[in-house]
């Protein structure tokens, strides 16, 4: 057991600066990558809440039903196949046409494929908004855009927080996938470590001992902003709450 | 007077219920209808239908004489002049007390900010809510989220203001507080039409009631007429029940 440790010790010392370079490139990929996917899920989950009204003509009632379609096939593909297959498939892809790095292929997957997961939740909070304030709002005469990005998208927001933060959590671990194209992240030069020196065990203990860190610390602090944007804005005096009598 | 809204033929069925058939119904300036009748006789669909919350199936609605229901009318800016005032309150829950009533000035009418901020203070201080600026919707208790819903409406300076059931989400102790608001502004000349239970401010404050039953208007004519002498069985069945109350 002693001796497991001391060599667990031991490679850390020595190798220490791959995986520290390693665990930069994976909070890199996983950070961009879920803001990217996020403001992919706002507009998505957006458009796929806009109902087809009676109103409508029958062109923009043709063009919701497209849009209504096509985002479904977004959604389903992305959220139905593993991303590492995603990852292999669309880096060879487009190589060709982008003449990218692995880096910047998994900043994209990752952001495609958390931008699936992002609208479906975007959509979940959009649907928690209390459609009365929607009523609201156009009887005081907004546009439903209006009424989108001042009434409804902020409590959208700020309701599926949890659920949009735990997505970045996600992508900390899962990222790790991305060694299938090569990307330099924490697991992928892990086991460039490991392989080199025959340890996987001692190397992984590191590794997931790294993972854990970064997703503790993570899933901490989201919780601070959780708790922060529960708060009122301002600090207001329980006293006035007792009804006043209006003054006519 | 020339009427502000005019009311033809109005339809409007769900599914197989016909829940309004052929309305007939106009507002003149100045004028305080409270519409009553008992729960489902189409009396909320019909004021819904006045700002274009639920669209009419057939009819016209004429606005100083325009069929709002024809070509392409715009319905935002028609909105801005019809306020309405929502059994439930719906206040914006990601915005306090002042923002409630500014960001449809600042975004729809395109006030300036100091101006939409006057005339919020204005319309809060009438309804004795000035102390709650920075309050947000879920710190109220519901009489004052209605009466901070009423600022909101005024706000927009509208020709006519509706109200939808506006107090029958509020406890009894809030009640009183809400009609007293509503009073006062049908004291001003504020063009109005109340969906309402209560008989009493229907009797003593409206010019006009409308009894409706079964998606028609049933009877209507001054308070007077209503509650002293009225003269369809349904209605005398009606207000029976309030009296006995």
């Amino acid at each position: 057991m002693a001796e497991f440790f001391t060599k667990v010790l031991d490679i850390a010392q020595r190798y220490w600066p791959l995986f520290w370079a390693g665990a930069k490139v994976t909070l890199l990929i996983s950070l961009t990558g879920t803001v990217i996917g996020l403001v992919i899920g706002l507009l998505v989950g957006s458009v796929r809440a806009v109902k087809v009204e009676p109103r409508d003509s029958l062109g923009v009632r043709i063009g919701k039903h497209l849009v209504h379609a096509l985002t479904s096939i977004y959604i389903e593909v992305f959220r139905g196949t593993p991303m590492i297959v995603q990852s292999v498939f669309l880096y060879y892809l487009l190589k060709p046409v982008f003449k990218w790095n692995p880096v910047t292929a998994g900043i994209f997957i990752v952001s495609v494929n958390t931008g699936a997961y992002m609208a479906e939740i975007i959509r979940a909070g959009i649907q928690s908004v209390d459609p009365g304030q929607t009523e609201a709002a156009r009887s005081i005469g907004m546009t439903s855009m209006q009424t989108m990005l001042l009434v409804v998208l902020p409590q959208a927001v700020k309701n599926s927080f949890p659920a949009i933060g735990n997505e970045f959590v996600v992508n900390i671990k899962d990222t790790s996938v991305l060694s299938a194209i090569s990307v330099t992240d924490l697991y992928f030069q892990s086991i460039g470590v490991a392989g080199s020196i025959f340890a996987y065990t001692q190397t992984m203990a590191i590794t997931a001992s790294i993972y854990l860190v970064l997703t503790f610390t993570t899933t901490r602090i989201l919780g601070l902003i959780e708790k922060q944007m529960g708060r009122p804005k301002s600090s207001f005096p329980a006293s006035q709450t007792v009804p006043g009598n209006p003054t006519f | 007077m020339e009427n502000i809204i005019e009311i033809r033929g109005l339809k409007k069925h769900f599914g197989q219920l016909e829940v309004l058939n052929d309305i007939r119904f106009s507002v003149a300036p100045g004028e305080v209808i409270c519409l009553i009748g008992a729960s489902g006789s189409g009396k909320s669909t019909l004021l819904r239908c006045v700002n274009l919350l639920e669209t009419p199936d057939a009819g016209e609605i004429l606005v100083h004489g325009q069929n709002i229901l024809q070509g392409r009318m715009d319905v935002n800016r028609y909105r801005t002049k019809v306020g309405m005032v929502f059994q439930s309150f719906n206040l914006f829950g990601n915005m306090d007390v002042l923002r409630n009533c500014m960001v449809g000035q600042t975004h729809v009418l395109k006030r300036s900010k100091e101006e939409a901020r006057q005339k919020a203070l204005f319309f809060l201080e009438k309804v004795g809510m000035r102390d709650f600026l920075g309050a947000s919707p879920a710190q109220l208790s519901g009489g004052q989220k209605q009466r901070v819903a009423i600022a909101r409406a005024l706000c927009m300076d509208p020709e006519v203001l509706l109200f939808d059931e506006p107090t029958s989400a509020l406890d009894p102790e809030m009640v009183g507080g809400v009609l007293e608001v509503m009073k006062g502004l049908a004291r001003e000349g504020l063009t109005m039409i109340v969906v309402t239970h209560e008989m009493g401010f229907a009797r003593d404050v409206s010019t006009r009631v409308v009894f409706m039953d079964k998606g028609v208007i049933a009877e209507e004519g001054t308070p007077q007429d209503i509650f002293q002498n009225p003269q369809n069985p349904r209605t005398r069945e009606f207000l029976s029940r309030y009296i006995q109350a």
